[in-house]
């Protein structure tokens, strides 16, 4: 169970096998759900049950590991990430309701942990930080020297990632880590995470990783897996190892073998979530759609909704684009080259000498969606987009990256905007 | 202990401290300056760091300004010359400008050399037509010297240039060499003629259905701002040029020049990754539609 099952690359997006029509691909796509059905080819014996104090003894044990534990938390009514000290800062008994333009927490009448969805921010706010230090500049004798940071690069446990924001690391990597150029930053911090990955059993409104093959069981990519079934008294998490790394962790943990009963139940949990996804796209042909639609007076209706305030690129889990600033101490003889997330809404983004070449909105909403669902994979050779579903229910005004490829498609638009 | 332990990510990623940054710039110091134009200027850098590998013409460098920032500059020098670089910028904005002031001593940082060149190999046996306009014969200067010492390789060499007006002409006394050689046609206009000027007035597509070059049996180079180079490569089509025999260089904001940053996108393509020389072929559906 090592190694080779632990390489999600991309994602497989169920491409119905017909083209004819939106009936046959709606067709298509309701199948798909039961095709990949969570955790089929997982034996029994690679699984182990763990109790929720068996939980809290993962999080202490990567704590003692000498990981700086980062996982989700209640705090400002979301569910954010942050470094935790412990599994009882986890959201447990909390799920939301979310919809375009929408983000409510609820109570439930259970403990379940792991049953919010994803919150607005993604992993890569730890892999890929917001604002970092690239390097720094003394002027001296010869100009000025470089130095890169002096700080050693953190070790992460990331506890309780998605299927869709594991896709949306691998994603990351084949940007980030595994290109021509490598960012040492990025790299670094990756490969010195650990992953616990956590399948989902309840998806939010704006949920669509089943369309893209990206969920909602964790398909590798991870060194532990979990899968929480909560049944009236029984609360266990199911444990499997993705690398050598997480099967040395395991056997360090209370736990009991897994039995038929205990698959079954993780199975049907994940079945069932694949049914329940709040939103749909269809993946067919998108690069090839949005290529024909780039003189789309389409972009336009778009632009009098949308306030190209980048909330979508910030809490896109793929969304990398970065900016830098190159600063001065207040003597000049110091400088800095400080790397900053930036998103290609911001008028200054594509500024040449001449002005901005996306200056107006619907210019730049057609470069995102078009970045996200057209170009990527020639890019990067991996889709851009995991149906996490964030960019829908963060957008002020409720714009649905779904609902605006079916009006592409000529369909009318499901669930549709605020 | 999971340190000696075989992770996921180990296993996606490599190891963790592989390779080096390419975020990090190259001291060069600055060995001599040329003004080109009122505010153009021409550098030559010696390394005072290991120096950055061979480039070849077309390829562009990040060049740094200390503590002031960084921008994508081509480079114009000759590309056998590895011990020296050579590049020309204009005194645009901030970064240009502290760049553009550096004089002989002064020391700046260099990243690259980044993207797709010229490829003037693959022209072998070829007409070479190389259009400029304005500060786009930087980029092509570099390829004219390979070509020039290569000059048994190719067939006609033509050179057609155009800049806003006389005061604009840089590198003159490459020029006046160039016009002076009988196997190379230079031909120069200005946008706005001026008192003394001689020469032809027109923009460069002008001397297009002029030019001495075989359509059948050419490679056209072409680099200049991005309205230039729509109306360069259709004035070459229609002169019946194949569209994967225009070579254009394209320009966009960059804040790496190694496809980390997100910002030269145009369309599918990352410009300082997968250009900045594309042939038309590639770059025609996305020249023409707006904003993209």
């Amino acid at each position: 169970m090592v190694a080779d099952s632990a390489s999600p690359e991309t994602c497989r997006p169920r491409t119905p096998t017909t083209t004819e029509g939106a009936a046959a691909r709606a067709a298509a796509l309701a199948d798909v759900a039961l095709a990949d059905v969570a955790l089929a080819d997982v034996a029994l014996a690679d699984v182990v049950v763990l109790s929720p104090p068996g939980l809290a003894a993962l999080a202490n044990a990567l704590i003692g590991d000498g990981y700086r534990l980062v996982g989700p938390t209640v705090r400002s009514e979301a569910v954010v990430l942050e470094e935790l000290e412990s599994a009882d800062e986890l959201p447990w008994g909390w799920d939301v309701d979310a919809d375009a333009g929408r983000y409510r927490l609820r109570r439930r009448a259970d403990r379940a942990v792991f049953a919010h969805a994803v919150g607005p921010q993604p992993w890569k706010r730890f892999l890929l930080p917001p604002a970092s230090l690239l390097w720094r500049a003394r002027r001296g004798e010869s100009g000025f020297s470089v130095d890169p940071p002096e700080d050693p690069l953190p070790r992460y446990a990331l506890f309780g990632v998605r299927s869709c924001d594991l896709a949306a690391i691998a994603v990351q990597d084949r940007v980030l880590a595994t290109s021509a150029h490598p960012d040492s930053g990025y790299r670094g911090r990756r490969a010195r995470s650990f992953v616990v990955a956590a399948d989902c059993a309840t998806p939010a409104g704006t949920c669509f990783c089943s369309s893209l093959g990206c969920g909602p069981a964790a398909a590798g990519g991870y060194d532990v897996a979990l899968t929480e079934v909560v049944t009236g008294e029984e609360h266990l998490f199911l444990a499997r190892a993705g690398s050598a790394a997480g099967d040395a962790v395991l056997p360090r943990l209370p736990s009991r073998p897994a039995t038929p009963h205990d698959l079954d139940a993780a199975r049907a949990v994940v079945g069932e979530a694949a049914q329940r996804m709040g939103r749909r796209l269809d993946p067919d042909g998108l690069p090839e759609l949005l290529a024909a639609h780039r003189e789309d007076p389409h972009w336009n209706e778009v632009a009098q909704r949308c306030l190209s305030c980048g909330n979508c690129t910030l809490v896109c889990p793929t969304c990398f684009c970065t900016t830098v600033v190159d600063a001065t101490d207040v003597t000049g003889t110091v400088a800095e080259r400080r790397r900053h997330w930036d998103s290609c809404f911001d008028l200054d983004f594509s500024y040449l000498h001449a002005g901005s070449v996306r200056a107006s909105t619907s210019a730049r909403y057609r470069h995102w969606i078009s970045h996200k669902l057209g170009t990527w994979p020639e890019q990067f050779g991996t889709a851009g987009c995991v149906g996490c579903g964030r960019c829908i229910t963060w957008c002020p005004v409720g714009i649905d990256i779904t609902a605006e490829i079916a009006a592409l498609r000529g369909g009318v638009p499901e669930g549709g905007g605020l | 202990m999971t340190a000696v332990t075989e992770s996921a990510a180990a296993d996606l990623v490599g190891s963790a401290d592989s390779g080096t940054d390419p975020m990090v710039p190259h001291r060069y110091r600055v060995v001599r300056r040329r003004l080109e134009t009122r505010d153009t200027v021409t550098q030559l850098l010696e390394p005072l760091d290991e120096p950055i590998p061979a480039f070849a013409p077309g390829q562009f460098a990040m060049l740094y300004a200390f503590g002031v920032g960084e921008v994508p500059i081509s480079m114009s020098g000759d590309p056998s010359r590895v011990e020296l670089l050579q590049h020309t910028l204009r005194n645009v904005g901030a970064v240009t400008g502290a760049l553009c002031a550096a004089r002989p001593g002064a020391v700046i940082g260099v990243r690259g050399p980044f993207g797709t060149s010229w490829d003037l190999n693959s022209a072998y046996g070829h007409d070479l037509v190389f259009i400029a306009g304005g500060i786009g014969l930087a980029p092509l200067r570099s390829a004219l010297l390979q070509a020039l010492s290569q000059r048994e390789r190719y067939r006609r060499l033509v050179l057609l240039l155009g800049v806003r007006n006389p005061d604009e002409l840089m590198f003159r006394k490459d020029l006046r060499s160039w016009k002076g050689l009988f196997d190379v046609d230079v031909e120069i206009t200005v946008d706005r003629g001026a008192p003394g000027w001689r020469g032809q007035v027109g923009v460069v597509t002008t001397l297009l259905p002029q030019a001495p070059f075989d359509p059948d049996n050419a490679v056209a180079f072409v680099c200049g701002p991005e309205v230039m180079l729509r109306f360069t490569a259709l004035g070459l089509s229609q002169r019946g040029v194949p569209a994967q025999r225009i070579r254009l260089s394209t320009e966009r904001n960059m804040k790496c020049g190694v496809g980390l940053c997100g910002h030269c996108q145009l369309g599918p393509v990352l410009v300082c990754r997968d250009g900045p020389v594309f042939s038309y072929d590639r770059l025609a559906p996305l020249l023409h539609v707006r904003e993209l």
